[in-house]
């Protein structure tokens, strides 16, 4: 899929800047839980990182500081060299798409193709360009055919997708998806893997929240992870889901992909992927 | 009611929703005895969740549509049961949890009693249910939380904790761990086995993870368009050469083993440490 054109927008970038930089970045919500205790993370443009952490470790908390919909109880948040600081989320709207992990927070349309184009119509596409955009957008996750129908008579997984095609209209340089493959089926998350591809070919920079460590480990060149609120882990899949990480991913729930269960038990090594796996063994039994 | 009867079995069920001519289940044939474990896998819109919502008599019996075949659950006809009589003996979660939470309750304790409490249990019976059940799934320490402030995946324990404080004879499962961290789906994954163990239970689970149901299940069958494809015992089901064209992942044990035999490997991966 590489060279796949998602958006039509140009989102080229000096190399040198940082798609997300967190400083000391804490959140507390008004109950009292402390969500995030201490970022500190610098995503380079063009970075595809997955951050995985058990269930309440803090990862939608993050995601929701990178587009202004939660702010820092202190620290900072820079989005492509510009500190959030009190950006409207409007405006932030056009650097960081978000797809919630639960698409009816994010779905309120009667259409389809009014819901998707409800994103790039607000930064300023019309005419022939939106209708471009939103097509496109529509068939990238597959409800080309989908236009008008009503999003509630979509079933679930497809209303996940509808909401990830109303993020990718928006065309913005940044992407984050929240469980993207929760719920899809076998060709859903085929499908998915492809859009990060086409997206990440393209310079984009894709940030996924998710506990399916095979799709993490295919589809990603990074993996956070975090425990209460902390970054206890960062680095390749190769590294991280390598046995000296367990320990780490334990702490915080997360088993390491079957994959390179089945490599380290054999002895062959870190095979984060069900490939690496394959070709481990090959040459072992070369 | 025999012993044959309890639980939940279907008779060539075919269902249309209301103001449609679809048949989005055509001629399904499934048992679910008390004390086992039916996994449903299938595609997206292969008719996993309209199953669900007729397996728990709520379609037709609350959202309408027509229903062909029979339902029948511990023995007795789904139709023939009112709302509640229903509601009784079939435990359902819904696939997002959020439809499922009552929304009234301040925190997550009074949530999961919601359900019981209107059974009219005497309190200490009351409190005994929802401790068991928040136990059961490793949440205790959220009882005191506001339900609306929970992450996705609390909230879908939260939810199912919620039906199981109910007690149902029958169980049914629509994703249960969609949400959940690989811990949070192998504490469903116990509860659900214990419970079906006990005899107490007859459980139907429609589910993405193969991976679980290979350790969960007794029995697998595979929808596609509405009708039941394969059906067969768990192992078996999910080692069917046929699941990725209808949309499955296979477990990470049968995809392995058949990508290192693509690649000509020999492999003895039966000591290997799976899920």
């Amino acid at each position: 899929m590489s060279g796949v054109d998602v958006s039509g927008v140009d989102v080229s970038n000096p190399p040198s800047i940082e798609a997300i930089r967190c400083e000391a970045l804490a959140f507390t919500y008004p109950d009292g839980t402390a969500a995030l205790r201490g970022i500190d993370l610098a995503i380079p443009v063009g970075g595809r990182v997955a951050i995985v952490g058990q269930n309440g470790s803090g990862k939608s908390t993050l995601v929701r500081q990178l587009n202004g919909l939660l702010r820092p109880t202190s620290g900072t948040v820079s989005i492509l060299g510009r500190p959030v600081g009190r950006r409207h989320v409007a405006e932030l709207a056009r650097d960081v798409g978000l797809a919630f992990q639960n698409p009816d927070r994010q779905i309120f349309a009667g259409r389809v193709s009014t819901e998707v184009a409800f994103g790039p119509r607000n930064v300023g596409l019309d005419g022939a360009a939106l209708d471009e955009a939103v097509t496109r957008a529509l068939g990238l996750v597959g409800l080309a055919d989908a236009g008008r129908t009503n999003p509630y008579d979509l079933g679930f997984s497809k209303r996940k997708l509808l909401a990830l095609a109303s993020v990718l209209a928006m065309g913005t340089p940044i992407v984050v998806l929240d469980e993207p493959t929760t719920g899809q089926d076998a060709g859903g998350i085929a499908r998915i893997e492809s859009i990060v591809e086409a997206l990440a070919a393209e310079g984009r920079t894709v940030v996924t929240i998710s506990h399916d460590m095979r799709f993490v480990a295919e589809s990603f060149d990074r993996v956070v992870v975090m425990r209460e609120g902390r970054i206890v882990a960062d680095g390749t899949p190769a590294e991280v889901f390598a046995e000296a990480g367990w320990p780490a991913l334990r702490s915080t729930n997360l088993e390491p992909p079957v994959a390179a269960r089945v490599g380290a038990s054999l002895g062959l090594g870190a095979t984060p992927t069900e490939g690496a796996l394959v070709e481990a063994l090959r040459s072992a039994s070369a | 009611m025999t012993e044959e009867a309890a639980g939940l079995h279907l008779r060539g069920v075919s269902y249309r929703y209301a103001g449609t001519d679809r048949r989005v289940l055509q001629d399904v044939d499934l048992d679910v005895p008390a004390g086992r474990v039916l996994g449903v896998v299938g595609r997206n819109d292969a008719g996993k969740s309209t199953l669900c919502l007729v397996a728990a008599a709520l379609a037709p019996g609350v959202i309408g549509g027509r229903l062909e075949g029979q339902v029948s659950i511990d023995g007795v006809d789904s139709r023939s049961f009112l709302p509640h009589e229903a509601a009784q003996r079939v435990g359902i979660l819904f696939q997002n949890p959020e439809t499922q939470l009552s929304g009234t309750a301040a925190t997550v304790f009074e949530e999961v009693a919601f359900g019981p409490r209107n059974l009219g249990l005497p309190l200490a019976d009351l409190v005994e249910r929802v401790e068991e059940a928040l136990d059961q799934l490793g949440i205790v320490d959220l009882a005191p939380r506001d339900p609306q402030r929970l992450s996705g995946g609390q909230a879908q324990l939260v939810a199912l904790a919620s039906v199981l404080a109910l007690r149902p004879g029958i169980l049914v499962l629509d994703e249960p761990t969609s949400q959940l961290d690989p811990a949070g789906t192998r504490l469903v994954g116990d509860a659900l086995a214990r419970l079906a163990a006990s005899g107490r239970a007859a459980v139907l689970v429609a589910e993405h993870k193969t991976d679980l149901l290979e350790r969960l299940a007794d029995d697998v069958v595979v929808m596609d368009a509405g009708r039941v494809v394969i059906s067969a015992p768990a192992r078996d089901a999910l080692a069917d050469g046929r699941l990725l064209e209808l949309g499955v992942t296979p477990p990470a044990r049968v995809s392995i083993s058949r990508a290192a035999a693509a690649a000509g490997v020999e492999t003895r991966l039966a000591g290997a440490a799976w899920t």
